[in-house]
């Protein structure tokens, strides 16, 4: 698992791809955003979306949830290896958050993120700051969301 | 299949609830706020909501499963200090919050995006959150006269009156007047 030491501005992270099923898109919108655009597919399909689309903060969690499960796996491949694990986050917070083009059911997302800047936190020495640009592109090659997210990363320790 | 953000050419009553999911003919209600309702300066505070340890816990298996969302012990060895909800949770709760508050009630066309979330303190379960609403701006879009862009601040407050989320966004807004004044 990388340490703040070993990023690098341009690094580029594939997270991987989902699909967004109808009930998944319903699923979230009825407990965090239920317009009715995201939960009814025949009012959907009447609306300015054409069809039942996924609530943007569902295609932003699903970037969490994919850049959460290839950090598991770099730790438990480092920690095979008996290497040192490096903490990362909390993140800070984020900016720029970009809602492109609907995710509609049945939309895969390919999730990435581009590391744009490193520094050394002034407030905690022990940790870098990454700030990264995270996307998902659809199965058509659009990007469909766009964000950019600051994240403490520890500090190797013979390093700081 | 009409494509998105289509401008919204049916200008009838019902044309103009069907571009915003009210579809008048089947029994839903007719949207009360439109973009011209929206005045800068206002705040409104909505809630109050009990957030718990399950639902935390719940997100974060789902959308973020990081050690310090999922597990007290683990979380205590984080830089968090201890369990809290996914930052990504408190913005789909702010969002819940917003809807219940006026957006399902409003002529609402979505959000093209959010220009900052800053998550200044860590959401601990069994906080009984409010969401401070505030209306920053809006302004008529350039491109389609059928509606226009509020720009809110929205605040998580605990029971301390704490920011512990803020965001800044505009939402997209269907206007009662296509093209008329703002």
């Amino acid at each position: 698992m990388s340490f703040f030491e070993d990023i690098r501005v341009g690094d580029v992270i594939e997270l991987g791809r989902y699909t967004f099923g109808p009930d998944d898109i319903k699923s979230f919108a009825h407990r965090f955003d239920p317009q009715r655009f995201h939960v009814d597919e025949e009012e959907a399909a009447r609306s300015h979306f054409g069809a039942l689309c996924a609530s943007g903060w569902h295609t932003a969690s699903m970037w969490m949830r994919l850049a959460a499960d290839k950090r598991r796996r770099e730790m438990d491949a480092a920690r095979a290896r008996g290497e040192a694990l490096a903490q990362w986050g909390p993140a800070l917070g984020f900016r720029e958050l970009k809602w492109l083009k609907p995710v509609y059911a049945g939309d895969t997302i390919a999730y990435r993120a581009e590391v744009l800047e490193t520094r050394v936190s002034n407030s905690r020495p022990k940790t870098g700051l990454v700030v990264s640009l995270a996307t998902g592109d659809n199965q058509k090659g659009e990007r469909v969301v766009s964000f950019v997210s600051t994240v403490f990363v520890q500090r190797r320790p013979d390093m700081r | 299949m009409t494509r998105a953000y289509q401008t919204v050419t049916d200008n009838t009553e019902k044309g103009l609830y069907a571009a915003v999911g009210f579809a008048n003919d089947s029994g839903m209600p007719e949207p009360k706020l439109y973009f011209e309702d929206f005045e800068p300066g206002t705040v409104a505070v909505y809630g109050p909501r009990l957030v718990t340890r399950e639902e935390i816990i719940a997100f974060a298996a789902e959308f973020d499963p990081q050690p310090m969302h999922l597990d007290e012990a683990a979380a205590s060895a984080t830089l968090l200090g201890g369990l809290g909800a996914s930052g990504w949770h408190t913005c789909a709760l702010i969002m819940r919050m917003i809807c219940d508050g006026f957006v399902l009630e409003s002529a609402s066309m979505g959000s093209p995006g959010v220009d900052e979330v800053r998550w200044l303190k860590p959401l601990r379960p069994g906080t009984q959150v409010r969401l401070r609403a505030t209306v920053l701006d809006k302004r008529a879009s350039n491109s389609r006269p059928d509606r226009g862009f509020v720009s809110y601040l929205f605040e998580m407050i605990d029971e301390t009156d704490a920011v512990l989320t803020a965001i800044t966004t505009p939402l997209m807004v269907l206007r009662r007047v296509p093209g008329g004044a703002a």
